[in-house]
Order: C-alpha cells, then structure tokens, then sequence
C-alpha cells in the first residue's frame, strides 16, 4: 500500500460532518467538566423561544437566519468545548413541545459530533433521537416549514453518524468491557437496515419520485418552488424524502454498492438544476458521489464531465461561502475531486470534456503526477492507490463485530477491498497507455509492426486491442453501450485503422449565444437615452 | 402442456421476489427468497442483477448467513453478463476472506483474462475448472456472445482463425456456427488473402466509426426556445 495512510488522512469530508468540525487540537475536551446541562444561559433561552416562535410562525427566511448564524455564534461564543445545555433544562421555554425538543436534540448531538468525541452512550442517545424525530415526520404529524439547508443537514448527519459509527465499532481492540456490553445490549442503534429503512421510508411515504414525475408533466411545483409549499402545508416530508434519494447513494457508495447507489438518483436529474444544487453541501456530496460511482462502473466521460462541472461552480462560487459554515468542507470536497478528475482523466484521456479553468488548476494540481500515471510501472500504481486513498469516500463493514476474544479492528476491511479491486482494474488497463501512443500517430498501420514496435507478438497485440475496446466502452443503466475511447480504430483483417476523432465544432451553440449577446447590447443600446 | 407447468411457476418466482424488492428492497426475511432465485435463474437461464446484488448485501450485512455455493453462482452468471461490468460489482460487496477460497480465486482469474481479451487462455482455465461453470447451463454460448461482442467492436473483418479462437470451436462445428450467423445475423464468409477465410462482421458505429451519429450537431429545441422571445 502507498505512503499515504488512509487512516490518519487529515480531516477528510467524511470524517467531518455538515456542521464544522474543528479537529480537536492536543488533548480532546472534557465533556463534563465544568459543564452545567442543566444551565441556560440567557441569549439560549432568548435563541429558542425565537426559533420556536419562528417555526410555529413558518417563518422561513427567520429560521434560516437563526439556525445558520446565530446558531454558529452561539456555538462559537459559549459552546466551543462544551456541549448545548440539555433539552429538559429549554424545554419549558417552548411549551415541552415534542417536535421542537427533538429538533432541538438533533441540533445538540450534532454540535457535540463536532466539536467533542461522541461517547457510545451518546451515539446510541442520537440514534434513538433520529427514530423518534424521524416517525414524526413519517407519521404526517409535522406541519412545519423548514429551511432546506436544515433538512439537508438532517439527513446529511445521520449518513454520517451512521458511518462514524461503524468506523467506531469496528476498531474492537480498545473497546472497554463496559462498552461491549453497551454495544451487545443496543444491538439495533444505527443498524443498517435500520439506517437504509428510515431512508427509504422517506422516500416513500414523501411520495417524492411520483412529485418529481408530476412536475415533468406540468401537473406539480416542486423544482420551480425550491421543495418549499406556498400553499400552507409543510415541505419536511417531501424535502427530507428527496434528500434521502441522496443519502441513500451515499449509503450504498459506502458499502461498495455503486449500482444501486446510482439507481436510488436516478429520479433526480443531475443534468438539470435542482433542489439538490439549491445547499451547496447537497449539491457536492451528489456529485462526488455520482462521479465516484460513475469512475468505478468504467464510466469515465460520464465522471469526467459531471467532476469538471462542480469543479467549474465551485471555482466561480467559493469566494460566497467564505463565511459559512461549511467552506472547509467544501475546498476538501474540492480538492478530493480533482484527485478523482486526475484518475479519471489517467485511465481515459479526453481533456477535451475538461473546462480551461479546470484544466489548469488540475495541472498545477496534479500535471506531474499525472505525467507518471501514464507510465503504469509500480510507481504510477503508487500514486493510483495514493490518490484514491486520498480521495475515496470512507468505507464501512456493516456487520456488527464478533465480540469472541481475541477482539480484532477490522474498520479497514472495506476501504482495502475497494483500493484492491480498483487498482487490478488498473493494473488491467496498463498496456493500454501504449497503445494509445502509436495510434496517435498512425492513421493506418499492419498488426506485424505495430506488434515489433510494441515489442509483443500478433497475437497478443490482438488481445491489447481487444481489451482496449472493451475497457473503453462502457454498459450504461440500459444495457446500451457507450463509447469513451479517446482514439478510434478499428481492424480489417490484419490491418488497423486509426480515425481522426476531430472536436465537434458547436456552431449551432455558438451562434445562439451570440444571438442573446447581441439581443443584451442591442437592448442596452435602446435604453441609453441621448439627449 | 407438461412442459409449460414448470415455466409457469418459475415466472411466478421471478414475480414474487420482483415484488418483495419493490415492496421493501432491504428486508433480511427475503434471503431465502432470493437464494431460490438464484437457482431460478441458474436453471431457466435468466439474469436479475438488482435481485442478486440485493442478496450479497443481505451477505454483507449478515455473514453468518452467507452461503458460498450461492455466491460462487451469482458470480459464474455475473460472467455471463459481460460485457456488463457486474462481476466487478458482485465483487466490491464479497468480504476479502471470502473471496480468497479456490472457487472464486478461480472465478477472479477467468473474468482476468475476459476483461483483458486473452480468449485462449480463457477457454483453458475453463475446461480446467469445469465442475464450476458447467453448473451453469448456457455458460459457453454466454461468453461465446461476449467474445463476438468485443471483436465486433474491433473487427470490420476478423480472420477465422482469430474468431475460432476466441470463441473455442473449430473444424466442422465452426462451419455449421458461422452458417449459422450467415443466415441470421448478416455474417459474410469472404476468401482472405492466402491461407484462411475473412468474416465480414455486421456494420456498427464501433467498427465503422463513420456511422457515429453526430449529436454534437443537433441543437435541443430547449436551447432555440431561449431565443423565441428575440426572434419573434
């Protein structure tokens, strides 16, 4: 395996969460010392009579303003290593109304994953948390409206709560006797079948595929109302559900299922805005996935072109989301995708997909290691298990552990499956490099010489371009076949063909954007009043 | 009539596991369900990738219950799927351990030398390890498909020696095979240069690559409809 240590990969996306996860510098804060659950200092109390009067109100744009600032500056000013004050001691300030002591919770749990070390008890605390809040909101009985950004982080943190946890459960080696039996006694807490249950019966019950179906059809508003109903009725259910198709991918991404990861998106069209681009963490965990689905089905012009997107948006965006919350996760999502773009980019060559802007903050990223990825000696396999180390989601095992002595850490069982899989598809696709050279430069040439040029025999040549064929045309959801392959040929006999693939000119394009210039200048022409 | 009975209930199996994954695609009471549809499909010769990969994550989520025979024919039939790239999918959700038992270290070596084209040694490791895949009824013909699959992408004209190769039959049985594909598929026997026969493979946009439809020539009513409003 490559230097890099997969392990200790500084703060990764999937390791933080949603919310900002400061890494505990030097000894992690205690939980309990000095700290009062009981206490509710004045500006808390003030913050959630607000917030619940807002929500009771269904005043979105307040909520939004409430729970992505002053929530932060709270947090910031009065609970950096501590937790929030517990929800008995607000919950005579809202009326011990249930729904917003559980939102209330689900807000407390996530502080405390970031900015503290959950203990079991409190993992086991959240999870219990989520079943309530979330029968609740199937139930039909929640009649609010809450800001997008909110339910994405909802269903954003218990994907990754439910990840954290197997990471934590899988290393058995330090667990204390005390844990184990807490582990064995709460055997269901953030099980996965619970996990993928909860997801699906949000999907379900929100009715949201049958929603986005209608819209299509002119016969609903989901898309065009960003997910919010203007109507009285509440957009949780429906919000929560359409996320969910997201989370679900996720899940299955962390389990090593891509196919069906991608078959629970397929009612959201990523080719289109969406809700899903309208919270910018929903918009680049659905594409980190997509593409990272996509790269390991050999899909690699679908990866290339949705990677080069998002890096495209994020590039021109980032300077808005230096405030929030969320701009370290988004430059490591960021900097993970290019990793990924470079892998892509090394198994097929279309730079052509790549935007400018892209294309060169990618050299500057990863030109020279890329130049040594075409080479496929150990050292370019190197720097393939690096990057997808680097850059690959955090994969679990799902099992619960065997709790028979001797107790053994198997938190990277998953991640070295992946690695090992992916890097002997590599390792099938090294001759490919150098056939891509010679027909580059050929537009014909006899199988006997490009065989001595190569130095292998006819017969092997034969099977190279076999297999350069088959690794670049891909089998879509379909069944129909696509082609990625950056060069053409094709053999007669025993002669091959090289066709030129020259890029497509866009002038259809280019003229119809011409055409709205023009129309803008002339418009500006005719409002210019000349005295 | 007697023979239609037997159709008739193995679609009915198809149909009931069909409508338990649409009911609840995460249930763990479907294992046994979905472990007789693997021998469904084994014995009627069909395929259901979404049923099987449900049942590997039943494994994955449970592996005490797992059971290899069944794995080991999930994989032969995931082979028989290429150029799909199922195999590989099965495998992203086998444990390591498991896949180090001889019948999938074997498995892992013959869907090598598919994905890398190497026919030859294909067919050797094959009849080497025929108590696996001759439980598998249409193993050959499947990969057979797979091999004219990828020299169809390759090939305008393929000698008969490398086809006979890649799909292991030669002399007599090869004659009747291509006569075969002569009446129904568009084959076309040609005298090669020298020593063997040419087949003429079926036109397609891989091998002809002139026939690649261009879409980038096109432009989406969407994009004219931006600037109906100018126009007009």
């Amino acid at each position: 395996m490559a230097a890099y240590d997969y392990e200790d990969a500084p703060g990764t996306y999937d390791e933080t969460s949603a919310t900002q996860r400061q890494a505990s510098s030097g000894a992690p804060p205690s939980q309990d010392l000095g700290y009062d659950p009981n206490f509710v200092p004045d500006s808390v109390k003030s913050f959630v009579v607000h917030l619940y009067r807002h929500i009771r109100e269904k005043n979105v744009y307040e909520i939004h303003q409430m729970y992505e600032t002053s929530f932060q500056t709270l947090s910031d000013r009065l609970f950096k290593d501590t937790p929030w004050p517990s929800v008995d001691a607000v919950a005579h300030y809202v009326d011990n109304d249930h729904v917003f002591c559980l939102l209330y919770r689900e807000m407390w749990f996530r502080h405390l994953y970031a900015r503290l070390s959950p203990t079991l008890k409190q993992r086991i605390d959240s999870w219990d948390n989520y079943c309530s809040l979330f029968q609740v909101v199937l139930h039909g009985v929640v009649n609010m409206q809450l800001p997008n950004q909110w339910l994405w982080d909802m269903v954003d943190e218990f994907v990754y709560q439910f990840q954290s946890f197997c990471q934590y459960r899988a290393k058995m080696k330090n667990k204390t006797e005390q844990e184990i039996a807490l582990l064995r006694q709460f055997d269901q807490a953030w099980n996965v079948y619970g996990v993928l249950n909860f997801l699906q019966a949000l999907v379900e019950k929100s009715m949201i595929i049958q929603i986005l179906e209608h819209e299509k059809e002119g016969l609903e508003q989901f898309t065009a109302t960003d997910g919010y109903d203007y109507n009285g009725g509440s957009n949780v259910l429906k919000v929560l559900g359409y996320f969910s198709m997201v989370g679900l991918l996720r899940v299955h991404c962390l389990l090593g299922d891509y196919h069906t990861g991608l078959k629970c998106l397929q009612p959201i069209d990523i080719t289109q805005q969406g809700v899903y681009t309208t919270v910018i963490g929903s918009h680049i965990t659905t594409i980190y996935h997509y593409g990272f689905a996509n790269l390991m089905l050999r899909r690699y012009v679908e990866a290339i072109r949705e990677f080069n997107k998002i890096l495209l948006y994020i590039y021109k965006t980032k300077q808005y989301h230096q405030k929030s919350p969320q701009y370290e996760q988004i430059l490591k999502k960021n900097e993970q995708m290019y990793a990924l773009l470079a892998i892509s980019l090394s198994l097929c060559p279309q730079v052509k997909l790549v935007e400018e802007t892209v294309n060169s903050q990618l050299r500057e990223k990863y030109g020279e290691k890329m130049i040594r990825m075409q080479r496929y000696d150990d050292e370019a396999f190197a720097i393939y298990d690096e990057l997808f180390s680097y850059a690959c989601p955090k994969f679990i095992t799902p099992s619960p552990p065997s709790f028979e002595e001797p107790l053994v850490n198997y938190n990277q069982d998953a991640y070295r499956l992946q690695l090992k899989l992916f890097l002997y598809e590599v390792k099938q696709q090294q001759l490919l490099s150098g056939i891509r050279t010679f027909l580059k430069v050929y537009s014909s040439i006899s199988l006997a010489k490009l065989a001595s040029y190569m130095e292998v025999d006819e017969s092997k040549l034969r099977t190279i371009l076999l297999t350069y064929k088959h690794k670049t045309h891909a089998v879509d959801t379909d069944g129909k076949i696509i082609s990625n392959a950056d060069v053409d040929f094709y053999i007669d006999d025993d002669l091959i063909y090289v066709v030129e693939s020259k890029p497509a000119k866009r002038y259809g394009d280019y003229f119809l954007r011409q055409i709205v210039k023009l129309e803008g200048v002339i418009n500006d022409m005719d409002r210019v009043k000349l005295d | 009539m007697g023979r239609e009975v037997p159709q008739q209930q193995q679609q009915q199996v198809a149909l009931a596991v069909e409508q338990l994954l649409a009911v609840n695609p995460y249930n763990p009471d479907m294992l046994s369900d979905l472990e007789n549809y693997v021998n469904e499909q084994v014995s009627s010769q069909t395929y259901n990738l979404d049923a099987n990969l449900c049942l590997l994550r039943i494994y994955q989520f449970e592996p005490d219950r797992m059971s290899t025979q069944i794995v080991a024919r999930i994989l032969v039939k995931a082979l028989m799927a290429m150029p799909s790239p199922d195999f590989g999918l099965c495998l992203f959700l086998i444990p390591e351990r498991v896949q180090m038992e001889e019948q999938f270290k074997t498995l892992t070596v013959l869907s090598h030398y598919l994905e890398t084209g190497r026919f030859s040694q294909f067919w050797d490791e094959a009849s080497k390890n025929r108590h696996i895949v001759e439980a598998v009824p249409g193993f050959e013909q499947a990969i057979q498909a797979y091999a004219i699959h990828v020299l169809s992408l390759t090939y305008q004209r393929v000698p008969r020696s490398v086809l006979a190769e890649a799909i292991n039959i030669e002399g007599l049985s090869l004659d009747k095979f291509l006569e075969h594909h002569v009446a129904n598929n568009g084959w076309i026997l040609e005298k090669g240069h020298g020593r063997g026969q040419l087949i003429v493979l079926p036109r397609n946009e891989f091998n002809h690559p002139e026939l690649k439809k261009s879409t980038d020539d096109g432009i989406p009513l969407e994009h004219v409809a931006r600037i109906f409003p100018i126009l007009g």
